[in-house]
């Protein structure tokens, strides 16, 4: 049920974020979702897309420092303040969220978020029995 | 149970020897001023005369030679013996500019085989030992200065030089070498070999190493005697001063006793030349004082170091220096403090960080800036801002801990800090530009 998740680590430097989506789209690399965190020096790009194993291969070849972590992609747009309820749902079961953006289905009006939590497991769980359509790894690299 | 070669020396009252080294002093200016026409001006041009070298406590009247005074004086100009006298070269590796060539009568050999026996004996060597010299023969000082000491010692000795490792650990083995001279990489080399070759060090008989010539920290030392299955002693000293042997290491292990019958040792600011109280951090500088053939009075090595006269557990009472932490040429001076990037390369390794870093010093506001940037692998890199802003944070405050003035740390991409010819570049100091 989990995703994996690219992030990358880019300097606050021209050209160094588009030598990575440069690097990305000529390896026919499609980004799914994505969000950036920023600070003054420096920015983590977090990437979802549709072939991880590959893109990594082709950073780390490149030598763009990565690491790759496993998130959740819950559904929030099937049902009215999706997004509220979720967060809630994991609220009370305890589990902090360390960091959460959303993304969108081409084709429908589906909406998503991707949640980075501290405890993966007890997440997917609580937000089972909270009602809520966790997406297959599968399903997020095809979207 | 301490050894020593010399006792008499190696453990002499603090009087006596300052009574030893006032006399060879005085007759040692006398030696150069006559003698050599190059420091002769240089003293003629700072008003001193022989006269004026009293003792000991006249020392600081002296003027300073550099590395650059030895290049222009190449190769004869410092020369204190007629050639003829003289039985032996050696010489430095002179990968910048012109090489320095040292001079040596059968008497300076004599002392420095010496030297050297009294760093064999306090490593434990006797005449029953098998002395492996692996320091490269040649012009360098390394194999010579140790073989003649093992030779002195009565050690049987193993002349291997360096190279063809497998080799060395066979005859290590079929001759049963006890004690191992090389440089510190070399013997870390021979550790690894060993392994390799499916060994421990139980099927070797080495007791102890004497290792220098080279910078190494008490990491490394750890790390060559669980290796080797030896205590790990090191040793000083620089061509120009002989070689090796100048300085070597007791059972205590916790800085070098200087041979100070031969070598007196100063602490100066590197940047006024002016002589600190001992437990000074500044430039180490030597004069010899028993010197026939190439006496170098008040040589700056560059080396950064520390001077003790702390009471050793080994009953030496020949000053302790610090194995060196820098070079001065290195220095910077940032916010009044003295700066090596040495010391912050050492903090960037205890922190498990690799060696690349970039130092940039800036002036904003009338004030110094220091900014660290220092590469990080995949395993330091995390995935988010706070995780990043963490390890910046601490690698900030053990860098503060160290130098007393608080650094900003940037941690960057592997392979980005600019490199010329493979090697990083280590230091920018953009304060120049506004000068
Ligand atoms: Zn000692």
């Amino acid at each position: 049920m989990l995703v994996k998740q690219l992030s990358v680590f880019v300097e606050n430097k021209p050209g160094k974020l588009s030598a990575v989506t440069r690097l990305l789209a000529d390896n026919n690399i499609d980004i799914r979702a994505f969000s950036v965190a920023d600070s003054r020096d420096f920015g983590i790009l977090r990437l979802i897309v549709n072939d991880p194993d590959k893109a990594s291969e082709v950073l780390k070849a490149a030598e763009v420092t990565i690491s790759v972590t496993n998130v959740i992609a819950v559904c929030i747009g099937d049902r009215p303040g999706g997004l509220a309820e979720a967060v809630e749902c994991l609220y009370k079961a305890n589990i902090s969220v360390e960091y959460m953006y959303a993304f969108v289905e081409k084709s429908g009006d589906d909406a998503y978020a991707i949640l980075r939590v501290e405890n993966n497991d007890k997440a997917l769980e609580a937000l089972t029995e909270g009602g809520f359509t966790i997406l297959s790894a599968e399903k997020v690299y095809s979207i | 149970m301490e050894n020593y070669w010399n006792k008499e020396i190696e453990c002499m009252s603090r009087e006596d020897m300052k009574k030893l080294q006032d006399e060879r002093l005085v007759a040692q200016v006398k030696h150069v001023y006559e003698n050599v026409p190059y420091y002769k001006k240089l003293m003629d041009e700072k008003g001193v005369t022989p006269d004026d070298i009293k003792s000991t406590d006249d020392l600081h009247k002296l003027p300073f030679l550099t590395k650059s005074d030895l290049r222009e004086a190449y190769p004869y100009g410092l020369l204190a013996k007629p050639l003829a006298d003289c039985v032996r070269i050696h010489s430095t590796s002179g990968t910048t500019g012109k090489r320095v060539v040292a001079f040596y009568t059968q008497h300076d050999i004599d002392i420095w085989d010496d030297c050297c026996a009294r760093a064999i004996t306090a490593a434990g060597g006797t005449k029953e030992d098998v002395c492996h010299v692996a320091y490269g023969f040649g012009l360098f000082t390394g194999g010579a200065g140790l073989n003649g000491g093992s030779h002195k010692v009565g050690c049987l000795t193993l002349p291997m030089s360096s190279g063809n490792t497998e080799r060395q650990i066979q005859f290590m083995r079929d001759l049963g070498s006890t004690i191992l001279c090389c440089t510190p990489s070399y013997a870390a080399y021979i550790g690894e070999t060993l392994h390799e070759m499916g060994l421990t060090p139980d099927d070797i008989k080495l007791k102890a190493g004497i290792f220098g010539a080279e910078p190494w920290t008490e990491e490394m030392r750890r790390e060559i005697e669980k290796s080797l299955g030896i205590k790990a002693y090191d040793i000083y000293g620089l061509t120009e001063t002989s070689g090796p042997g100048v300085a070597f290491e007791c059972s205590e292990q916790s800085g070098m006793h200087i041979n100070e019958d031969n070598f007196i040792a100063e602490i100066i600011d590197p940047d006024t030349g002016e002589v600190l109280p001992e437990g000074s951090k500044g430039e180490l500088v030597f004069t010899s004082i028993t010197k026939e053939a190439f006496p170098l009075l008040r040589y700056r090595t560059r080396d950064i170091c520390v001077l003790s006269r702390k009471k050793c557990s080994c009953g030496r009472t020949l000053i302790k220096m610090t194995k060196p932490m820098g070079r001065s040429d290195d220095m910077l001076i940032i916010r009044g403090v003295n700066v090596f990037p040495s010391q912050i390369e050492t903090v960037l390794i205890e922190q498990g960080y690799a060696p690349n870093y970039q130092i940039e010093v800036d002036r904003v506001n009338n004030s110094d800036t220091l900014d660290v940037y220092v590469e990080m692998n995949e395993e330091q890199f995390t995935d988010t801002v706070k995780g990043i802003q963490d390890k910046e944070k601490a690698l900030t405050a053990a860098i503060k801990q160290i130098l007393g003035i608080s650094p900003k740390v940037h941690l960057v991409s592997p392979k980005t800090i600019a490199r010329s010819e493979g090697k990083a570049v280590r230091v920018i100091d953009k304060r120049k530009l506004h000068d």
